[in-house]
Order: structure tokens, then sequence, then C-alpha cells
């Protein structure tokens, strides 16, 4: 039987496992958490549906633990890869006939960005930290009480040459939009205020969902980056933005500051391309063989790229591509067998 | 009260905190559509007034959704009610509407 | 004030054995500080430290008003940098902000481009017949102080702690936008959260007000102040800082730039005289220290020879909240005890209830 080892049991991973597996390929997942279902399982809803995180992920799970001949190795790190064979943690070797890399990205470090006190202020929250706070039914500010005046802030971490993060992060603008409504959702009263440089709307039911956050939630956008955060002596967040489309500076305090952390290429890329001799782009991103006809092929016969790994996607997008992934793989082999 | 041959700028930031966004509220209320710009500029491109002005429709409505009333009823007094601008919007605003109405909850402010 | 790692922003710090470089506007404003520094370091501290009488203004002031070319100003610097060598040191230390700013800049301007390195090289030895060599540590007198901080709380005479309530004292610290905006590696604690004053005053018992607008310039912005006509976005810019402060009720401000303590102190007489508005509490102004004259008042020395006299906004309701013994009568007295003159009665000063100072919100 031939055998394919997936790196990263994230959606991508576990999506191009099942794929594999159904075409009568073993299959081995390494994770590097102790549970597979990657970053996803900390979310809460998904755009632009308001599909429960879990639904997706539990889905999935199921799916792949149903799978006979796949096999889950968590809390071990690829170390080494070749088409035939991948070193992880402990220093043993897997043996296979090809190897797929869905091993996601980073999250961006929020306290890099210095000036928007995450870390040292209350109530600066991320994303990440609001999925959780949703999750867990818990959003509040520090002191118990409900804000009544939030702020979202996109492109934290993207599109920024001063943290070395110049590609744009793609999701989290309609991640913005969605949080904006479920705060609103969940604090009809308050004023929620977005900041943005750009807004992008790619997806199907993106634009219309964006729509519907200015009209029906009046949730206010604002054009313009907001430069810094310092603390007011009631305890509120005071933020400094230019209304860009007025040509003057805006000042408000705010109680929730939430910042939109982008999608930075995955912390294992590099290893990858010093010790594997794989790709990368100049984001860090991994780079595929080609953009059209080859987007989920390596420059390495044999290792095979699926999701975030070579750059930021949705759900969707990863979910596709690892599917193409293990069509890609089972016929790579069947042509080297 | 010494004259030094200066005096002391005032603040040009938008405070928010500061501004009474009361009427702004009304006015997003009676016309939620208003939120929906995004700036494309489409209105002031085709502006009959603000070809020829200083009127920039988006620009004082954007100011007024800010709490920024000053000047807004003056400016609004350009327009030339042509319609132009409506026919234009790619969001569906009714700008002449737009027009009328901050004219009417805000007055001679 | 609650701050992550400044750790993350560490300089080295030489030592021992400073050349040091004045600045062209603090004698004039707060004419004891530099002396203060001079004698902290080498009497207080036992550190080599050289005053060099033939060294000039770095032309900065000109330089930041269009009127110094980049060229020139490379080359005074380089003559700086020569007679440092020629006095037998390495460890540059300036006490003026821009200055340090300008050094900074320099230093890595030539680091960055050879070719204009080489090119002052030959201007300075055109000029002058010298020749210099870059140091082998740059730094602000802050960040010397700061460095011995530790040892200047250990020869304590007094904490900053309000002797009436036992409680700290509040202090806004303002660092100047040329320590740290420029390079903020070169600042200790970054731009963001700078530690080189915030350092001191914890070292010494204070506490470091957070406000709102604590990263906003002072507003003296050069060639911005000089002309009458730019005076008034420029004190705008004070009194932003000012009014944002206020509610936070700071004892003092302690500044490590000679701009932004001059701006801080003598603009509150100029608001306080043009619309009545004062900062501090009891209707009068906030007292602005620079780090010097805290050093010098935790180090035991007279506020009148720390030329704390000279200050616009009058310093005595603090030396009484930190329990220093002065001489109210010795305060308009020089050196030599002659009288220097005192100034007329000012709105900043006069505790009137008509100024009150009145929080807007």
């Amino acid at each position: 039987m031939k055998h394919v080892v997936v790196i990263g049991g994230g959606v991508a991973g576990i999506r191009c496992a099942i794929e594999l597996a159904e075409m009568g390929i073993e299959v081995t997942i390494v994770e590097k958490q102790k549970h597979i279902g990657g970053k996803v399982r900390n979310w809460h809803k998904l755009f632009p549906s308001f599909t429960p995180a879990e639904n997706v992920v539990e889905e999935l799970i199921k799916r792949v633990q149903n799978c006979q001949n796949v096999q889950i190795r968590c809390c071990c790190e690829a170390e080494n890869i070749t088409p035939h064979q991948v070193t992880i943690s402990g220093g043993e070797t897997l043996n296979c006939d090809a190897v797929v890399v869905a091993s996601g990205f980073t999250l961006f470090d929020a306290r890099i960005k210095e000036e928007y006190g995450y870390g040292i202020y209350d109530n600066v929250i991320t994303s990440a930290d609001l999925e959780d706070m949703l999750n867990r039914r818990a959003v509040k500010l520090t002191n118990g009480a409900s804000p009544r005046r939030i702020a979202l802030l996109h492109c934290v971490g993207s599109r920024d040459e001063k943290v070395c993060q110049r590609h744009c992060s793609k999701v989290c603008c309609v991640t913005g939009v969605k949080q904006a409504m479920e705060l609103k959702r969940l604090f009809p009263t308050a004023d929620v205020f977005n900041f943005y440089m750009d807004i992008r709307m790619f997806g199907p039911g993106y634009e219309e969902m964006y729509r519907e956050a200015q009209a029906d939630y009046n949730i206010h956008f604002v054009r313009g980056r907001i430069s810094e955060v310092s603390p007011t002596i009631d305890g509120k967040l005071q933020i400094k933005a230019e209304d860009t489309l007025t040509g003057r500076p805006l000042k408000m305090g705010v109680d929730l500051l939430v910042l939109l952390i982008g999608m930075k290429a995955g912390d294992s890329n590099k290893r990858f391309e010093l010790s594997c001799h794989l790709r990368r782009q100049d984001s860090g991103f991994m780079q595929p063989k080609d953009s059209f006809l080859g987007n989920v092929e390596s420059n390495m016969n044999g290792v095979f790229y699926a999701g975030t790994v070579t750059a930021p996607k949705t759900i969707g997008e990863s979910l596709n591509e690892a599917v193409t992934a293990a069509h890609s793989v089972a016929e790579w082999i069947k042509h080297t067998a | 009260m010494i004259n030094f041959g200066f005096s002391i700028s005032k603040p040009r930031t938008i405070d928010i905190d500061r501004n009474n966004l009361h009427k702004s509220n009304e006015i997003i209320e009676a016309m939620p559509e208003l939120q929906t710009c995004i700036g494309c500029g489409s209105c002031t491109a085709t502006c009959t007034a603000g070809n020829l002005t200083e009127f920039n429709f988006r620009k004082v409505h954007t100011l007024v959704r800010r709490g920024e009333y000053q000047g807004a009823y003056e400016e609004m007094n350009k327009c030339m009610l042509c319609g132009k601008c409506r026919l234009v919007c790619p969001r569906g605003i009714n700008t002449r509407g737009v027009v009328m109405l901050i004219k009417r909850k805000i007055g001679d402010f | 004030m609650k701050r992550s790692s400044w750790t993350d922003y560490q300089k080295e710090i030489a030592d021992n054995n400073y050349y040091y470089a004045r600045s062209c506007i603090r004698q004039n404003f707060f004419p004891g500080s530099e002396k203060a520094f001079l004698n902290i370091l080498s009497k207080d501290l036992g550190r080599d430290i050289y005053d060099d009488p033939l060294h000039t203004s770095c032309t900065g002031i000109g330089y930041h008003g269009d009127i110094v070319p980049l060229e020139t100003i490379m080359t005074v610097v380089a003559r700086q940098f020569a007679l440092m060598s020629e006095a037998g040191y390495e460890n540059f230390t300036s006490s003026c902000i821009t200055s340090f700013g300008i050094y900074t800049e320099l230093l890595a301007t030539w680091e960055e481009f050879p070719e204009t390195e080489e090119r002052t090289r030959e201007n300075l030895y055109k000029a002058t017949g010298r020749e210099f060599t870059k140091p082998k540590n740059l730094a602000h007198t802050s960040d010397v102080i700061f460095h011995h901080r530790k040892e200047i709380g250990q020869k304590a005479k007094r904490k900053l702690i309000n002797t009436y309530t036992g409680e700290p004292l509040k202090v806004v610290e303002h660092i100047g936008c040329h320590y740290a905006k420029i390079f903020p590696k070169s600042g200790i604690g970054g731009s963001e959260f700078p530690y080189v004053l915030a350092g001191m005053v914890e070292e010494w018992g204070g506490e470091i007000v957070d406000y709102p607008e604590r990263r906003h310039c002072c507003g003296f912005g050069f060639r911005n102040y000089l002309v009458q006509a730019n005076r008034g976005y420029s004190i705008a810019n004070s009194h932003r800082k000012l009014e944002s402060m206020a509610p936070f009720k700071p004892d003092f401000i302690v500044t490590n730039c000679p701009g932004c303590s001059m701006f801080l102190d003598k603009w509150q007489y100029t608001i306080a005289e043009m619309e009545g508005t004062t900062f501090g509490q009891n209707g009068c102004g906030i007292p602005v220290l620079t780090y010097e004259e805290m050093a010098g008042l935790v180090l035991g020395y007279d506020p009148w020879e720390l030329g704390m006299q000279m200050h616009q906004v009058d310093v005595e309701p603090l030396l009484d909240k930190m329990g220093v013994e002065y001489d109210p009568s010795a305060k308009y007295l020089g050196v030599n005890g002659k009288y220097i003159g005192k100034p007329k009665k000012a709105i900043v000063n006069s505790r009137s209830k008509e100024t009150l100072y009145r929080i807007k919100r």
C-alpha cells in the first residue's frame, strides 16, 4: 500500500488525508499540537454565513477518524522532509511515497505593534482573543462591564513594512466585519467603529455582508489606520487615527479595542527552506511551483502543498486545495510507480 | 491678558468624545443607507456645484456623521438638487434626500 | 505605568571616561543642570568626565532650521569627534537631545553611505587639519544618569515621595522626539514606552503617570517655533499635552530635551497670560525639571545651586512636598551672593482663584 505523510493536522491537512484515504492510500498526519483541527478549532463562527466553526472541524475530525488507513501522530513536528522520508521529533523516520505540507500559518504577534499597547493596556484584544471570548460566552471588559464603544482595527501585522509583513492577510477584512456584527448583536446599544485602510471583500456574499453591517447594523467604517493607543483617566483607551475621507485627525475614547491580526508565514517555513530545500517567497510563505497549473506542487517532485502554507487563504479555499493536492499526489504516485 | 503676537491654534482633530452625536444618530436612523457610503467620490465628480465651488457632498455628510455640524448647512445650500449624484451612486444612496435631511435636521448650526 | 519589557531596547552605555558635549540653549534656560551633571558624575559618582572648552555647537538648530547644510553639520560633528580623540576619550556623551539625534543619525549615515564619511574626513582635514575617530560609545547624558540610577539611589538624601502623605510623587516624563523617534533602538525602552526617565523616577521612589498625549511632541520643531507666525500651532502642542496630563494631577514634569523642558515650562506662563489657564493643582503651573535637577534634588543638592530659580513655573510647592529645605531669601542671589533680579508676578505662579484649572469634561 502506498503511504503519504501529511504535515499539519489543520483543516487542509485533515481534508487532504480523507481524500487520500478514500483513494486507498495510507496516510500519516503529523501534528505538532495535542489535537488535530488547527486554528479553526479556536474560532467561533465563520464568515460570511455565521456557520459555527465547530460544525466544520468536528465533521472533518469525525470523517478522518473513520478512515481506517489514517494514522494521526500528535505532539510531533516534522524536522526534515524529503519526498520519501520525513524525520519527526525524536528522530523517528517515516518512509513514504509522497509528502503534503499543510502546516498552515502563524498568527501575527500583536505585541510587536507596541503603539497599540497589546499586553500592556487592559481591553486591547486580538481577533483571536475575541473568538475565544465568544466561544466562552464571556465577551466583557476586564472589570466585567459591557463595552459601550468598541473599535476594530484592520491590518494589524498586514500590509506593514514596519513589521516586515508586506502582504495582505486577505481574511481579516471580512473577519472584522463579521466580528463587528457579532459585537453589535451582543451589545446592540454599543457604537462600533471599524478602522480600515482598504476594505477587501473578495468572496461570495462578503460585499453583501459589509453592506448589511453598514446599513442594518449601523457599524461605522472610518478609513484610517489607528496610530496609537493610550489610557485615559476614566479607564478607557484613547485612539488616534486620521479620518482620511474628511482629511482630519480623529480621536475618541473606546472601551474595547479589537486588533485584527494577520496571517504570518508559518514558523516552520524557514526550516523547510534551510534543511529541506523547499523554496519560500519573500513574504515567507512557501513558493508553489506555479500559480496556475502547479499551485499545490512544490519545487521538489513528490512534495506538495495545501492550504495557508503558501499564502493567506479562507477555510473554503484551503479545503478545496486539500482535495486538489490529494489528487495531484495520487497522480504522481501512479506515475512514478 | 498679554498679546504675544500670536494666538494658540485650536485643535482640528475630530474629537468624537466631545462632539454631540445626537443629530448625527437621528440622521443615520432616518436614512441608514447613508452609512453604506464607500467614499468613491462619484457624487462629487459629477456635482454641478462641486465643480465650481468648494462644495464636497461626500466630505460634508461624512463630517456630519462624525458630529461636525459647523458650516454643513451653508455647504448643503450650495447643492442645486440636479440629482446627477443620485444617478451615479454605486450604493444607491438617495443623495438628494440626504441633502434635504441634513439641512432639516441641522438647520443653521 | 504599565509597560511590557523595556529590556527589549537595551543599549550599551559606557561606565566611565566620558567626553562631554554641552547644549547651546540649556545654559540660558536651565543654567545649573549641566554643572549639576558634571558634579554628580565627578564628585558623587567619582567618574572621569571631560568638559572641553574647545567644542562648539553641533549646529543642530541651524540644521533643523534649514540654514546649515548637511555637509557642514557633518564636518562640525566630525570636529567634535576629533576633539574627543585628541583629549584621549572614546565615549561621547551629549547634553542635548537634538545633538544626540544628530550624532546618531550621522553615524548611521556614514555607516550606510561610506562615501559621505570619506567626504567629511576630507572636508574636516581641509578646514582644520584634523582627523577624527568615531566614538566607541555614544550616549545622551540622560542615558548616563540612567546607567547610574541605582548608585544614585543608594546615595539618595531624599526620595521622590510626598512627605505629607508618604505617597510616591506622580511624575510625567517626556523624552524629546529626537531621543528615540528617529532610531527607537538607540533609546532605552524604545520610543513608545521609553524607560530612560521612567527608570530614574521609579528607582528613586516616584511613580510615572501615563496619559493620552504622553507620546505627543511638545511642539518645539525649530523653524516652526523660531518664526513668530508659526508659534500658534507650536504652542498648541504643549497646550494639548498639558491639558491631557492635568486631570492626572502630576507633581512635576521631567524632561531630557533642552527644547522640551523650555517649552513645557515657559509655555505654561504664556498660556496662563494669554488665556488664564493653568494646569497644576492649586491654580499654579506644573513644575518642570530636568533629569539633572531631579537627580540633584535626590542627592541633596540645594535647589538654588541647581539653578531652579530660573524656572518660569515656581518649584517651591514641589520642594515643600519633597521636604527639601531651602532658603527663600537666597532664591535670587547668584553664585557670588549677588542679587540677580526678580521676575514680575505671573498668573502661572499666582495661585489666584480665577486661574484654577478647569477640567473641561
